[in-house]
């Protein structure tokens, strides 16, 4: 290999690695410096992008979606637990939801004094959008949030650094233990180990696993972030952690198209969603939730559900389905006093339902601009986005976590709160599992909460163990083999994107997507597999890991592209073995098992899975689930 | 394209050491071409519509065609961000306009200190109590599942 010598190794040494700098990364980094300022030790954070724009917050948000109201009494942590398990059809750790849920107020109060403008009511209360969630005027809620963890790096000196545009690619590991990680800089001919006593995987979750409805340029108008490419859940595979809910993706209904946010509509305006014939099919088909209690009845209908009785709608015909907006606005006008007051209604509702858009998903202002879409004239369409994979959101995806040492049971609790079945590294948001809707306030209090265990584990756990060279020069090896492989053989070809000797990301990418599309379950066929479907998808994927030695890259641009294809490959195989597992379909407007139609008793319980580094083989278990609030008292 | 850079506008951020757009685009798409010293978006189809680079641009040299494959041609949004707020112009294909400003930010760019004036309750690595609590979540402790 001639490449890596053109690539320094810069081998960096800390005490706490956290990798990512998305919401859970600000999290942790905010925490770690004060309790690594009283042990006096370093703290390390890498991202692959530029933090005060990075992850899935860089667009900005117009809502804060976990905010309890503990200190007013709003509801409780049972509340917030009982509505999580129920839109999750019974499958949540309780002990982990209640944590986040303890925390995220405190971590809520925080954005506000940093300088995030919350909406407040004449007596000085958070303005609601649903019973959990807060509007904010969201534009820059990334950049203020990574402006605080950055000055709470630079409270620990030279013990805290931060590195951007540096694209982590897997985990070091030293019997059984994670220390450190690997990664290249996309500025500079860097090679990077960073050696570490703990590590807090926090590197978001997955788009482009699946095929997008949109092939042209709007391939990148995933609702899910293109940047986010399963480098969590390959971190944590690879290091051999337990994963759970791997098979609980999520698949948001938004705005068609351009996937513009629905949240506000539904909640803060009180916007209905029709058929085409104007029938609200969550009434007309109220009778199909009954086949999925007790959380079919549950208020609210769960994510999935609601998803499900819409497609129904479309495969019974009676698309396009609608979200009613000019309805909506037209009442809330009509309860106005008089023509001036309606007017100012109108004008400010006007404003709110803009700012919703250009505060997070601008391409739907754009869309509707281009096609003169005045919501309060006409409706506009609504449909099922592409499969993604977050765990922090209405999916469950993720690794699975020790619990807090005060609410979790004996079952759940193996050391430090959020470290993984792996000793030292720890996880949270999108890459800690069976903990859904933290959003981007929870993440960033798992963050938290991870990192002062972390930083405990640290101190606990003072050697740190060494690596030998040689290890060192073999993941190198491997890390730059597609460069390699480009300069070996791109000669022989006059065009250098088609070469029988190796295969570029980007039909890597479409390979993998057309797979999973067809086999496990994607938009083309409704989102329904079944087991002989799912082992001939395995079959195919099979080549593609084969085929994964022969990526090629012609720069370390591409060479990242190559690496997010590796890691989101690793996540689609986690996904088709845990659906393959579960012999029943739980969540059906997620996916749908035609081999296994119904809801089944005996499945109610965790899937968890392992790569085993040993054997290469996954093994997967049950895992019960432990009840910490009744379900049925509300 | 989704993000396009306007060749007039786009001065290649010659002040600076790296260009606005290459260091803030999450995706790594923005690029300053040598040839020509202007920065170009080297994967459209890669693009969020995040708008990071248009609002970052000193020149405002960056603009968003909406997706072609979708979007039919005439939409403009086009913001113009300060330190605290942003202003957003919104032009439809048949020539209607609007504009929307709203706050982004209460406390100047830079001044955040991490603690916000609260205290922290606890030295006790072990406790399940975080930086700032209990005081920052405005209860006297931390809550438990009854
Ligand atoms: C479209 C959309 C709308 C949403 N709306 C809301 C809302 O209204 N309210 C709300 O509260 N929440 C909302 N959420 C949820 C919220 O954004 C997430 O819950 C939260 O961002 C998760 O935090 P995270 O740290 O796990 O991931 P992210 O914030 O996405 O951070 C991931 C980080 O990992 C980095 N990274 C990825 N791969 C690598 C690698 N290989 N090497 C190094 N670094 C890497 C990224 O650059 C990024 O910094 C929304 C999410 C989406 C996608
Ligand atoms: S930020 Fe603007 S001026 Fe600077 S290189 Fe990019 S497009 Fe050109
Ligand atoms: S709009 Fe966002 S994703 Fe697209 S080039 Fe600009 S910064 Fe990158």
């Amino acid at each position: 290999m001639d490449i890596i010598n053109n690539f320094e190794t810069i081998e960096v040494t800390t005490d706490l690695l956290i990798l990512g700098g998305g919401m859970a990364a600000c999290g942790a980094a905010f925490e770690a410096a004060h309790w690594a300022k009283q042990h006096n030790l370093k703290v390390t954070l890498v991202d692959k992008a530029a933090m005060e724009r990075s992850g899935a917050v860089a667009m900005g948000l117009s809502a804060i979606n976990e905010y309890i109201g503990l200190k007013d009494g709003t509801n409780t942590l049972e509340d917030y637990v009982r509505y999580v398990k129920n839109d999750l059809m019974g499958v949540v750790r309780d002990d982990l939801v209640a944590n986040i849920a303890r925390h995220v107020d405190a971590s809520v109060h925080l954005f506000e004094k940093w300088g995030l403008p919350i909406w407040k009511d004449e007596e000085g209360k958070y303005i609601r959008e649903g019973r959990w969630q807060i509007m904010i005027n969201g534009e820059s809620y990334k950049t203020i949030v990574a402006e605080a963890a950055k000055n709470a790096l630079a409270e620990l000196g030279e013990n805290g650094t931060y590195y951007e545009r540096i694209f982590i690619t897997g985990p070091l590991m030293k019997e059984g233990r994670c220390v450190g990680a690997a990664g290249f800089s996309l500025r500079e001919n860097k090679f990077y180990i960073f050696r570490a006593k703990s590590v807090i995987d926090v590197m978001g979750g997955a788009v482009h696993v699946f095929k997008p409805k949109s092939m042209g340029e709007g391939l990148g108008r995933s609702w899910y972030p293109p940047f986010n490419s399963g480098a969590s859940a390959y971190f944590a595979i690879r290091a051999g952690a337990e994963m759970t809910c791997q098979e609980i993706r999520f698949v948001p209904v938004r705005f068609k198209d351009a996937y513009g946010p629905v949240g506000a509509w539904f909640l803060l305006f009180k916007a209905q969603a029709t058929n085409a014939l104007g029938e609200d099919y969550m009434e007309k088909r109220a009778e199909e939730l009954k086949n999925w209690l007790p959380y079919g009845t549950a208020k609210p209908t769960p994510a999935n559900l609601r998803n499900y009785l819409m497609m129904l709608e479309v495969e019974d015909g009676n698309s396009p389905i609608y979200m009613r907006t000019e309805k909506a606005i037209q009442k809330i006008v009509n309860e106005a006093d008089d023509e001036k007051s309606a007017k100012r209604t109108l004008k400010k509702l006007e404003s709110e339902a803009w700012e919703d858009f250009l505060d997070m998903t601008i391409s739907q202002a754009l869309l509707w601009a281009s096609t003169n879409v005045k919501p309060e004239e006409k409706p506009s369409e609504i449909a099922a986005c592409e499969p993604y994979f977050i765990g922090s959101h209405s999916g469950g995806s993720g690794a699975w976590v020790s619990g807090p040492e005060d609410l979790a049971p004996d079952d759940y609790k193996w050391g430090y709160p959020n470290m993984t079945t792996v000793q030292g590294l720890f996880a949270a948001g999108d890459a800690s599992g069976a903990s859904s809707h933290k959003f981007s306030s929870g993440s960033f209090s798992e963050g938290r909460i991870a990192a002062k265990a972390a930083i405990s584990f640290c101190v606990d756990n003072p050697d740190l163990p060494n690596i030998e060279q040689e290890a060192i020069e073999k993941i190198k090896e491997q890390v730059f083999l597609p460069l390699e492989v480009f300069t070996q053989h791109k000669d022989l070809t006059v065009d250098p994107e088609i070469n029988p000797n190796y295969i570029k990301p980007r039909m890597f990418m479409f390979r993998l997507q057309k797979i999973m599309d067809e086999y496990a379950g994607g938009v083309s066929n409704a989102f329904k597999t079944s087991k002989p479907l799912m082992e001939k998808g395995l079959e195919f994927l099979q080549f593609m890991k084969e085929d994964s030695e022969k990526l090629a890259a012609a720069d370390t641009h591409e060479l990242m592209r190559c690496w997010e294809n590796i890691h989101r490959m690793w996540q689609a195989e986690s996904h088709i073995k845990t659906m393959l597992f579960r012999e029943e379909t739980r969540w059906p407007g997620y996916y749908f098992r035609s081999d296994f139609p119904k809801m089944e008793k005996n499945w109610k319980c965790f899937v968890n899975s392992r790569w085993n580094p040993e054997t290469d083989e996954w093994e997967m278990t049950k895992k019960d689930i432990i009840d910490l609030v009744d379900l049925e008292e509300h | 394209m989704p993000s396009f850079v306007i060749t007039q506008k786009c001065d290649g951020c010659k002040a600076l050491d790296l260009t606005a757009c290459q260091y803030i685009c999450p995706n790594d798409l923005m690029v300053l071409d040598k040839s020509t010293e202007k920065a170009i978006n080297r994967a459209p189809e890669m693009c969020w519509e995040c708008y990071s680079c248009v609002k970052i641009c000193p020149t405002q040299a960056i603009e968003v065609r909406g997706y072609a494959d979708f979007m039919p041609l005439g939409g403009v949004v086009q913001p113009m961000r300060s330190s605290d707020a942003i202003m957003w112009s919104v032009k439809f294909r048949d020539g209607d306009i609007k504009r929307f400003r709203f706050k982004t930010r209460t406390t100047p760019e830079g001044s955040i200190e991490p603690d916000a004036g609260y205290s922290t309750g606890t030295s006790d690595l072990k406790s399940p109590l975080l930086r700032t609590e209990p005081e920052s979540s405005g209860m006297s402790d931390l809550s438990k599942l009854d």
